[in-house]
């Protein structure tokens, strides 16, 4: 395969100039050749302008060479679509299509994404309501005929405690053959008020993309303003901002553990891992002062340093909440009633997996073997690496033995990195951004791959920065979990996945 | 009626209108602590009760008169269920040949009405629950009345006092395999009536997953306090039936038999919250077939008293 695209490595920026813009067809030829060749889309998004859009599309290559590559195209008011070639595509092009008033021609599920105003001037393509705009989840769903169907509609109010959205199951009697998720009621315009930016607001803004991966988010950000501004962040910069990340990682993980064993009706383990979560989102505030990291992470460097007493505590927290954590893991593999309910439930098979283009733990779980940490080394791994771990059984079990792997690797690595964290400054000041260039950057967070994109103007603003959360490839797996699946083991399919809604919405 | 009968009719009115909610702060406090937490206090649900008295109730404009008597019926069928159940060694203030059918069919009435009110708000929910109810409620029926037969043919009565009076250290040593049978399957369904894991988890906020719990979400303020009490009441009544085969101890003083009736529900409440911390709910297509499991448990008891 002949390659057009640009490649580069991850955290790096290039000139605008250098991104090879061919015509319509060699572009979209060329997306098909590299996904049939193994690639993956990471970012697929427009670029309004008076005539249609500019399309950009970051692909990361096989696991292996830490490859990624970037290609463009200017469109008119539509555009092929390649989503029935490519199911991985097709949220982005609903996207580009809600964003740029631009039609993908025969996408076979247009529908709107999260119901947003569109970036430039113009009607978009769904009846709006009176008030003007669109509302959240109201749309045509998919429906499944039949005397004997019926159909059930949850959220976006739920009985409990989470974020709002939108879910419409299509069932026969308990069976469930469809779901269909509707998102977009946490949508607060980020990417709109990215344009023009970064100003001092800009890192806090990272940080709350998603609340619960506060360092995944602002770490993509301070890479790309690291190489935009040509500095470095120091290694005891790196180092800390990698224990953060994998302190963000445990947290969430142990919290989804629980999570997952209480809505088994397990309160053992659910108890406990409440408690334990606890204790590692202490631990990053021992770092920073904030239990989810808000304020750690700057670009240059890290907001804090810390100091040996510090390094001490943060150690011995560390043995005595991995005790706590393996003690109240085990009692889930040793349940057999709990193991009964976990296994063979809710699977996406690995072909399914691939196509859709899932990430994260969720990916990990169905055996494709991804993970931005290794695969496009960033910060402190990409000296010290993290083993990545696969399951097979592509069910709830296995996305729940993943956490606890996950978990423990993550472990070992502060370990080894609080023991050995270099000398040195904690934060170089930043220079400024530089004019017209174009830089991408890949985080590993806790539910996935991160990827943050800014295009810079000639006066060093982001003419465009393209978020892209792990949710947003993730949350079309929950709705093929689902697929014949019993519709009381929804709540447990979607806790096995825990995506974001305000992460998707932006 | 002599002094004595009355006094203990008494008790017996007070026990089943005072005690059914310590039980689920007895359940609370056991799940609390193999969790290790604190956990909440025993009279939490009498506060919860007395909390949801005094809120104020919203019926939706789309229900009719059937989703107002569903808490009502509920109630008062456990209410008559508590007045014909035997509480330990002490009889029960109305007994009369056959009423066990009435015994039985009280509940089914109660869950006739949960199920019509639940029917009645048109919510998918609400209907998914009220036909898994329906289905469990029919599995776990055959169960009871073969415990029913059983007892009946062990004590040749026909009136709940006859047959569980009949039940004790003695029935034990020359029924006692029948008897185990009956306690294994008797047990599961009363867990499954009352809702408790693994077939339904009464903490759960998860709307698809609930079987009773969804039943009532539309109930609000006294109309929910009514759900929550009735709900312990029939826990209570069906608790009472199941120590008595279990643990028929009686000391022949009447003061002293009271207390080891109150003490014997305090060690089943004690007993369900141990299950309910060791074992996780079950899938709910495998909850047929442990109702299945009990029907069968009791069908063999049956077959053994029947020479």
């Amino acid at each position: 395969m002949s390659l057009h695209m640009k490649t580069f490595h991850n955290g790096t920026s290039f000139s605008r100039a250098d991104i090879p813009m061919p015509d319509n067809d060699s572009f979209f030829q060329e997306i098909l050749d590299a996904i049939t060749a193994g690639w993956r889309v990471c970012s697929y998004f427009g670029v309004p302008n008076a005539a249609g859009a500019t399309l950009y599309c970051i692909l990361s290559a096989r696991a292996g060479d830490g490859t990624l590559g970037v290609i463009a195209t200017s469109v008119g008011r539509s555009f092929p679509s390649l989503a029935a070639l490519c199911p991985q595509l097709h949220l982005f092009e609903r996207e580009i299509a809600e964003q740029c008033l631009v039609r993908p021609e025969g996408h076979p599920w247009f529908k709107p994404v999260r119901f947003q105003k569109p970036l430039c001037e113009g009607k978009g393509f769904w009846s709006e309501s009176d008030g003007g705009g669109l509302l959240p989840a109201v749309m045509d769903f998919y429906r499944v005929e039949g005397d004997e169907v019926h159909e059930v509609a949850v959220g976006p109010v739920h009985a409990g405690i989470i974020e709002p959205g939108h879910f419409r199951f299509q069932c026969h009697g308990e069976e469930v053959f469809h779901l269909e998720i509707a998102l977009g009621f946490q949508h607060r315009g980020i990417e709109r008020a990215l344009i023009g930016a970064p100003t001092n607001r800009t890192m806090h803004m990272m940080e709350t993309i998603a609340g619960d991966t506060t360092i995944g988010h602002g770490q993509a950000y301070c890479m790309n303003m690291e190489s935009l501004g040509g500095i470095f962040a120091s290694p005891r910069a790196e180092t800390v901002r990698g224990i953060a990340l994998e302190l963000e990682r445990l947290a969430n993980h142990t919290g989804d553990l629980g999570a997952i064993a209480g809505d088994v009706g397990y309160l053992p383990t659910a108890s406990f891992c409440g408690r334990i979560r606890g204790d590692f989102l202490n631990m990053t505030a021992l770092l920073c002062g904030s239990r989810f990291g808000r304020g750690l992470l700057k670009p240059g460097g890290i907001g804090f340093d810390c100091d040996a007493a510090l390094v001490d505590e943060l150690h011995k927290r560390l043995q005595s909440a991995r005790e706590d954590l393996a003690g109240a893991v085990k009692l889930l593999w040793d349940t057999p009633s709990v193991m009964a309910r976990l296994e063979d439930t809710g699977i996406v098979s690995e072909i399914d997996a691939r196509q859709i283009g899932l990430v994260g733990p969720a990916a990990r779980a169905c055996g494709l073997n991804r993970d931005v940490r290794r695969d496009h080394p960033f910060g402190i791994f990409r000296m010290s690496q993290i083993p990545v771990v696969t399951a097979t059984t592509c069910d709830v079990a296995a996305r729940t033995l993943l956490r606890w792997l996950e978990a423990e690797r993550s472990l070992d690595f502060i370990d080894e990195q609080v023991r050995h964290l270099p000398r040195g400054g904690y934060c170089n000041q930043p220079k400024g951004v530089a004019a017209d260039r174009c830089s991408v950057s890949l985080t590993e967070g806790w539910r996935g791959e991160i990827c943050h994109v800014a295009l810079t103007d000639d006066r060093g603003r982001f003419e465009r920065y393209k978020i892209v959360d792990p949710s947003f490839h993730n949350w079309n797996g929950l709705g093929l979990a689902l697929r014949n699946q019993q519709i009381s083991d929804f709540p447990l399919c979607n806790k096995s996945f825990n995506l974001s809604y305000c992460g998707f919405d932006l | 009626m002599t002094n004595s009968t009355l006094i203990n009719c008494c008790i017996h009115i007070l026990l089943a209108l005072f005690m059914p909610p310590l039980l689920l702060g007895v359940i609370g406090k056991t799940k609390a602590a193999f969790a290790g937490r604190v956990g909440a206090p025993f009279l939490q649900p009498y506060f919860d009760i007395i909390r949801l008295l005094q809120k104020g109730t919203v019926f939706s404009t789309t229900t009719s008169w059937v989703f107002r008597a569903g808490p009502i019926v509920a109630l008062a069928t456990a209410a008559v269920a508590a007045l014909l159940i035997p509480f330990g060694a002490h009889p029960s203030p109305i007994s009369f040949e056959g009423d066990m059918i009435l015994y039985a069919y009280l509940f089914a009435l109660g869950r006739f009405f949960t199920m019509a009110a639940a029917l009645d708000t048109g919510s998918s929910f609400e209907g998914m629950g009220s036909a898994r109810e329906a289905t469990y409620s029919c599995l776990a029926e055959p169960t009871l009345f073969f415990a029913l037969i059983t007892l009946s043919r062990l004590s040749g009565s026909y009136s709940l006092n006859g047959m569980l009076s009949n039940v004790s250290s003695g029935a034990w040593l020359y029924a006692g395999a029948s008897l185990l049978l009956l306690i294994g399957g008797m047990f599961i369904v009363l867990l499954a009536e009352n809702c408790r894991i693994p077939f339904d988890d009464p903490n759960t906020h998860l709307e698809l997953t609930m079987i009773h719990e969804v039943m009532v979400l539309d109930h609000s303020g006294p109309a929910f306090a009514i759900i929550q009490y009735a709900a312990s009441l029939k826990l209570f009544v069906l608790g009472a039936f199941f120590v008595q085969l279990a643990l028929p101890f009686a000391t022949g003083h009447p003061y002293l038999d009271w207390g080891v009736f109150i003490a014997t529900m305090l060690l089943l409440a004690i007993v369900i919250g141990i299950v309910e911390s060791v074992m996780a709910r079950l899938r709910l297509v495998r909850v047929p077939q442990l109702l299945v499991a009990a029907t069968i448990l009791a069908a063999f008891s049956t077959l053994l008293v029947i020479r």
